[in-house]
């Protein structure tokens, strides 16, 4: 972008000097088209939008947070048989939950992770529009209640980094900061290790708890979390007694048979096929539907005739008679 | 018990307690406004202007004067929403560590919500449509608009906006949801108080006048032009000013929609925008940038306009490309509805999605690039005067591509993906922003000034107001480019790492500098009116103009023509003086004209009085000023008095005391 950018910075300046007035520069007040010059104007801007576009298009599939990463580092690949680290990712009013479902631990604005590692974190808000954001791992992402978004991220270097929500959500959020730690293996399973010894313990009751806003909240750590509760936040069913999402949207689903959410089964047999997938014989012939039945043009076309000054009212005689209706 | 029950049925939540006096900021600011208020009152009372105000200013369908009450409107605003903004820079200067700056969360979530709900709305858009307003109809050689009376009714409901805004200031608090309003902030269980009421009644008053402003310009474009003027004879302001309309008719709609289901959450207890019962926050998100982005094209392609008419003139040649300035115009206005999930890549939308409106977004660059080149080649073998208005421009061109670029490189799905809601992002719209729509705003007000006055502003305080200007936005965005580079976001209240604090003072000293560039202006206009004698203009034409707005007399007379001009090349006044037309001096006739009328004032305060009696639940009131509105609207059709004729002899006086001016001049 430079490259057209600079160019035309300084051409603002020259033309701006050089055709000031009492300036050298010609006076020509006829010059006010030129079809080359109107072509490089319009052609080079959209040459690079074009090489532009193409980068765009290949990178933002590539950078999809949603998709799976191909390589650990810039040298090292990625190993298929080694499971992403789950991490579930909660932000509260105003601070956030990690739980690690895997090894059944949970953490309060402290994330740890084992570098070289890829991560999959699963990421969700209770009430506010929140994104989850720590520059050194990956782009952000929102955090939204209701709606689960997902991120895949490694860390290489191991470090101590900042992390914070990127998107205003009330009075708390200036402070609704996380320490991320990357660190190695060893000392990733020896950090698991002592969390799972913690006697504070995450279920219905103590989420609920911390749940209520509350601002600079310290570092916590559970020893044990609630199998479930990270889908029951996202089908906001956490409280107990009220009704999850998911159950809601089955039921839906049944009462007025609509098509079950994506990757479900169908239950009306196949789905309509497009057009452009049929074969030739399945091609029915393609019939004028506005073609009138009767060829003859409505009313009556003798001159003067008497049944055409009603001719909107249905009479039976007149309908009897063939000229309307038919 | 009683007594409560009554007070509650009377005053709805408005009580004591609604009154900000344990503020001290907000005590001292509400002082002095009442003090300026009751000595500007006490002044038009003592000096009997009432009168005078209420017949000539008040209820006029001129839509010159109109235009000049939105450039007031706009101007007053601005006051105020650059007050926040000095406020926000000096919080985030001193806001580091332990030092917790002067302003709560609560205090500061209100200002920067106020601050760009006061920019765009209330500062912008009056100032866009009031120059619209004052000059289009002048250019198409028209009259009046299409609907006179619409015209005073939207200035008079953008105002009622205005006003209720600046209510919220001392009367309650203002919404603590960004400038959208967002929700979940601003749902009803997130935020109970007033705030976002009295922006939702605010911006629904104002944005029913916006609306009715648009559709009266495009009808104005569309069938009142001269004789002669087709499409593509019309100057490019007035083509900048229909495509911009056409896409204000287009969006507003969209955004009262939206507005309307957020009221309905909160006033009915429906679940639209809710996280719960099958309401979804990111469905509003989608309205209100569905009308947003397109906003940003409404506010800055009349000032392409307006930067075109300027370059024109002062380069003393003919626009370069004309029919391609046209068709980028037109394009923009198009490609502008494409975009807006470019404001939330972040949210999860797949690569497709987010590369379509990434591509689409950047394919918008393209047209407006090529509008660069056309007014780098208008330059080019000119004879480019440098008088304000083309300082203004110059300054532009070299602001506005650094904007343009990094507005690229944002929509890069990739890019946002670590930009997004960052202060790069917040740098790089005050960067079109400033850089593009305010710098030509002052443009088109220095430009058309004399027009409107009869006198020009004067040029030292204009080019105080100019370097403040200039100088103060770079000082005081660079550094917030460099932050957000480095990772900071936007609205944060209080900062923990020490080393960006050196940034932000900058920023601070920056945003003090665009200060006295404000000051100078007003100072400017005030030295200007003292020495209107010896900036006087008899000419009506003195800048050299091209368009036909300088073929009439500065300022003009309420017909704006004695004859409707007749248009036979683009930039009609300048064919004309090279032709040598005599401006005609006999054979007047009566002239055709709109009446005043009180009714956009009294409807536009019905509408304000219900808006507040909405945000405190005074039912009875909200009731009463509705049937009011409702009947008062019905009985003004029955206003059959709406026109009158100018009588031949006082055109005639009229444009013989013209001719004796010019003769003079001669």
């Amino acid at each position: 972008m430079l490259l057209i950018i600079v160019p035309v910075m300084i051409l603002i300046v020259v033309f701006a000097w050089r055709y000031r007035k009492g300036g050298d520069g010609t006076y020509d007040k006829q010059f006010h088209h030129s079809t080359s010059l109107e072509l490089v104007i319009w052609s080079a801007p959209l040459l690079i939008i074009i090489a532009l576009g193409a980068l765009t298009w290949s990178s933002t599939h590539l950078l999809d947070p949603f998709r799976p990463l191909d390589r650990i580092s810039a040298e090292k690949p990625i190993d298929r048989n080694v499971a992403p680290l789950r991490v579930q990712v909660v932000a509260l009013d105003w601070k956030w939950l990690f739980i690690y479902p895997e090894q059944g631990v949970a953490t309060v604005n402290e994330l740890v992770l084992p570098v070289d590692r890829q991560v999959r974190f699963d990421i969700t808000s209770t009430n506010m529009m929140n994104t989850f954001y720590a520059p050194t791992l990956a782009g952000m992402i929102y955090a939204m209640p209701g709606m689960q978004s997902t991120l895949h991220a490694v860390l290489n270097k191991p470090g101590e980094y900042e992390g914070f929500s990127a998107n205003y959500s009330g009075a708390g959020f200036s402070d609704m900061r996380f320490k991320l730690h990357g660190v190695d293996q060893a000392s990733f399973d020896r950090w698991i290790g002592e969390t799972k010894a913690s006697t504070k313990t995450l279920q219905t009751p103590q989420y609920l708890a911390l749940e209520k806003p509350s601002e600079k909240v310290p570092v916590a750590r559970y020893g044990s979390v609630e199998a479930g509760i990270f889908s029951r936040i996202v089908n906001r069913c956490i409280t107990p007694g009220t009704t999850c999402m998911s159950a809601t949207m089955k039921h839906d689903g049944k009462q007025h048979g609509l098509v079950p959410p994506r990757g479900g089964e169908h239950q009306h047999g196949a789905p309509p096929e497009g057009a452009v997938f049929k074969e030739p014989h399945e091609i029915a012939p393609g019939t004028n539907v506005t073609k009138p039945r009767d060829p003859k043009p409505p009313g009556n076309q003798a001159p003067a005739s008497p049944k055409n000054r009603d001719i909107s009212s249905i009479s039976p005689a007149l309908a009897r008679d063939g000229s309307i209706g038919a | 018990m009683f007594d409560q029950t009554l007070a509650k049925t009377i005053f709805g939540r408005l009580s004591w307690e609604s009154f900000p006096i344990h503020e001290p900021i907000l005590l001292v600011t509400f002082a002095v406004v009442v003090l300026l208020g009751l000595g500007i009152l006490a002044a038009v009372t003592k000096y009997k202007l009432w009168g005078y105000l209420w017949t000539e200013w008040f209820t006029t369908v001129d839509h010159k004067k109109i235009g000049i009450m939105y450039m007031i409107l706009g101007i007053i605003m601005l006051l105020r929403g650059f007050a926040d903004a000095v406020m926000m820079r000096l919080q985030q200067a001193i806001a580091f560590g332990a030092n917790e700056g002067y302003l709560n969360a609560h205090h500061y979530d209100q200002i920067f919500t106020a601050h760009g709900t006061i920019m765009i709305f209330f500062v912008a858009i009056p100032l866009v449509v009031g120059l619209i307003n004052y000059v289009m109809p002048l250019q198409i050689g028209a009259r009046d608009v299409a609907f006179p009376f619409l015209n005073n009714f939207s200035f008079w409901l953008t105002a009622a906006g205005a006003i209720l805004v600046m209510i919220s200031l001392f009367v309650g608090e203002f919404s603590r949801a960004g400038w959208l309003n967002y929700v979940p902030v601003a749902n009803l269980q997130n935020s109970p108080d007033t705030g976002p009421d009295y922006y939702l009644w605010a911006l629904q008053i104002a944005g029913v006048g916006t609306t009715l402003s648009a559709i009266n310009m495009v009808a104005t474009i569309l069938k009142m032009r001269a004789p002669g003027m087709t499409m593509m004879k019309m100057p490019v302001f007035v083509w900048t000013a229909l495509c911009s309309n056409v896409l204000a008719i287009a969006i507003f709609p969209v955004l009262t929609g939206a507005f309307a289901l957020l009221m309905l959450d909160r006033y009915l207890g429906m679940n639209f925008f809710t996280n719960d019962l099958g309401g979804n926050p990111m469905m509003y998100w989608n309205l209100v940038w569905i009308w947003g982005h397109p906003e940003v094209y409404v506010l800055v392609l009349p000032v392409f306009g307006i930067y075109s008419e300027i370059t024109s003139t002062f380069s003393g040649k003919r626009l370069f490309g004309y029919s391609s300035m046209v068709y980028a115009t037109v394009v923009i206005t198009i490609l502008s509805y494409l975009v807006w999930l470019h404001h939330f890549f972040t949210m999860g939308s797949g690569a497709s999605v987010n590369s379509f409106f990434g591509i689409a977004t950047m394919v918008i660059s393209i047209p407006t690039g090529a509008k660069i080149f056309n007014w780098l080649f208008t330059m080019y073998r000119g004879n480019i005067r440098y008088e304000l208005p083309m300082m203004w421009v110059v300054a532009f061109m070299l602001t506005f591509v650094v904007g343009g670029m990094t507005g690229v490189l944002l929509a890069v799905p990739p890019a946002d993906f670590v930009l997004h809601n960052s202060l790069f992002l917040v740098a790089h719209f005050h960067n079109v922003i400033i850089g593009g729509v305010v710098f030509g705003l002052f443009a088109g007000m220095t430009y058309w000034f004399p027009k409107a006055f009869g006198f020009k502003l004067d040029p030292f305080w204009g080019k105080v107001s100019f370097w403040g200007w200039v100088v103060g936005y770079w000082l005081a965005w660079t550094p917030i480019y460099v932050v957000g580079l480095m990772g900071t976001t936007r609205r944060v209240r209080h900062f923990d790492d020490p080393s960006l604090q050196p940034w932000f003072v900058l920023a601070a000293i920056g945003a003090l500098i665009i200060g006295v560039g404000i000051v100078a202006f007003v100072i400017q206009i005030a030295v200007s009116i003292k020495n209107r004698d010896k900036l006087r203009d008899t000419t009506g034409d003195p800048w050299d103009g091209r368009t036909l707005e300088w073929a009439t007399s500065s300022p003009p007379p309420n017909y704006n023509f004695a004859f409707t001009p007749v248009v036979h090349d683009l930039d009609a006044w300048y064919d004309m003086k090279d032709r040598a037309a005599q401006r005609p001096t006999a054979g007047f006739q009566p002239i055709h004209m709109p009446r005043n009328t009180g009714m956009g004032v009294i409807l536009s305060g019905l509408a304000m009085v219900m808006g507040f009696a909405m945000v405190w639940y005074i039912w009875w009131l909200a009731i009463v000023s509705f049937v009011a509105l409702v009947a008062f609207s019905i009985a003004h059709t029955f206003n059959y008095d709406r026109d009158y004729y100018i009588a031949a002899d006082v055109v005639t006086d009229t444009e013989d005391q013209r001719s004796r001016l010019l003769a003079e001049k001669a």
